[in-house]
């Protein structure tokens, strides 16, 4: 199960600058995971622990298939193969 | 309709069916025209009301100077009421935003201070709350954390939209300041409990996500995730194709942002044709395409277009 992960270039030093990479998993939770044995110490920057619940840090977005998962079910949101994932830094508009 | 003033004219907008592009007789669009407002778009509403409360705390006096982060619409909607009202007004805005907004920006007598293009909004925001500390005579409306920017909808957009449309199951609007998708969400949460509220976010070319390090990255104060049911992220491809078609099918020449809006709701729409659903879907059309016409987003093929809005704030 392949989904493709777009890299936002403020994180692209754990991906040796590639744009785009590839995770393996049936959740958010596990492609993340699936990321950091790949590129080490992207995890951190993309997860925080709060009261010892995982959670999307506050300035990050996350996408699948173009929707936010914060309104589908959050790092447990499923993915199956041929989902495209986003991450963005959250930023101003208006 | 008669008016004592140009400010009275704000709100009270069209809410304008769409036949062709509504997939089905039960599964209907409904475009809420903003651009119908003095200048042109929905950020008349809460310029007004901010600048309005603003006078009434005290805070804003005569003479006074205006400050406000901005990409365009709502300086020029608080370049005009700053204007009849008699104060000052500086802007600060982002260097890659449209040039119309700019030159539109000064024909309503606004000084504009340019704002580095990397890094989009985020960096007008710093850089006039910089201003804001070293001139603490000057005014900050400050439209992202200002609750009478949520107000204005809480109180107008809102009710008008269920005044017209009853029947109403979907709202779906652009996500910015994000104080449509508040007012109208906090609104909607106890008139009409069942409406699912639905946010579209334009997303840009990479130099405006191009911050130095992710602790910079910025959610308005006013935001609260609770009043809203789903959010979509929504590229410029798609964003300036139904944009494209809003005109072709419906005669409406909207801006690009507003392609985006109508985006998502498609496809609420067209969840709601696989269900077997009845649905009402409102959406906002933000502005008109005119402020836009130089990004050449209007012309050529979609990639042309596509390629064209490539690092610019097309929203």
């Amino acid at each position: 199960m392949a989904i493709e992960v777009r890299i936002p270039t403020i994180l692209r030093t754990y991906t040796d600058g590639e744009k785009s990479v590839t995770g393996e998993g049936g959740t958010l939770s596990e492609v993340i995971e699936d990321l950091e044995t790949n590129h080490p110490g992207i995890k951190e920057r993309l997860v925080e622990a709060t009261d010892g619940q995982s959670d999307l840090r506050r300035f990050v977005n996350v996408y699948v298939n173009d929707e936010d998962v914060r309104f589908t079910g959050g790092l447990e949101t499923s993915v199956s193969d041929g989902d495209q994932v986003v991450v963005l830094p959250a930023v101003a508009g208006g | 309709m008669k008016f004592d003033s140009l400010l009275d004219t704000v709100g009270g907008t069209p809410l304008v069916g769409l036949p062709r592009l509504s997939p089905s007789e039960d599964v209907r669009l409904w475009a809420k025209l903003e651009d119908q407002n003095p200048t042109g778009s929905v950020k008349d509403r809460p310029a007004l009301r901010m600048l309005v409360e603003a006078e009434k705390d005290g805070s804003l006096r005569p003479g006074a100077t205006i400050l406000e982060p901005t990409s365009g619409n709502t300086g020029i909607s608080l370049a005009m009421a700053a204007t009849l009202r008699g104060y000052r007004l500086v802007c600060v805005m982002p260097e890659n935003t449209s040039v119309e907004r700019r030159q539109l920006l000064s024909m309503w007598g606004a000084e504009i201070i340019p704002s580095p293009a990397e890094g989009g909004s985020n960096e007008a925001v710093r850089v006039a709350k910089e201003l804001a500390a070293e001139h603490p005579d000057w005014v900050m409306l400050y439209q992202y954390g200002n609750p009478a920017n949520s107000l204005s909808h809480f109180e107008g957009t809102g009710p008008e939209v269920l005044e017209d449309l009853p029947s109403l199951t979907h709202f779906v609007a652009g996500l910015g300041t994000t104080g449509t998708l508040m007012g109208v969400g906090r609104y909607l949460r106890s008139a009409a409990p069942h409406v699912r509220i639905v946010a579209a976010e334009p997303r840009y070319g990479e130099l405006v996500y191009g911050l130095r390090n992710l602790d910079e990255g910025f959610v308005p104060e006013l935001y609260d995730e609770s009043l809203i049911d789903a959010r979509f992220s929504v590229g410029p491809r798609d964003a300036v194709r139904r944009t494209r078609e809003l005109l072709e099918l419906e005669g409406i020449f909207a801006g690009i942002s507003t392609g985006a809006i109508l985006h998502a709701a498609l496809a609420q729409a067209a969840k709601a044709v696989k269900a077997g659903e009845r649905a009402d879907i409102a959406f906002v059309v933000c502005d008109g395409g005119w402020r836009y016409l130089s990004t050449g987003a209007y012309e050529g093929t979609l990639d042309e277009a596509e390629a064209r809005l490539e690092g610019q704030l097309w929203a």
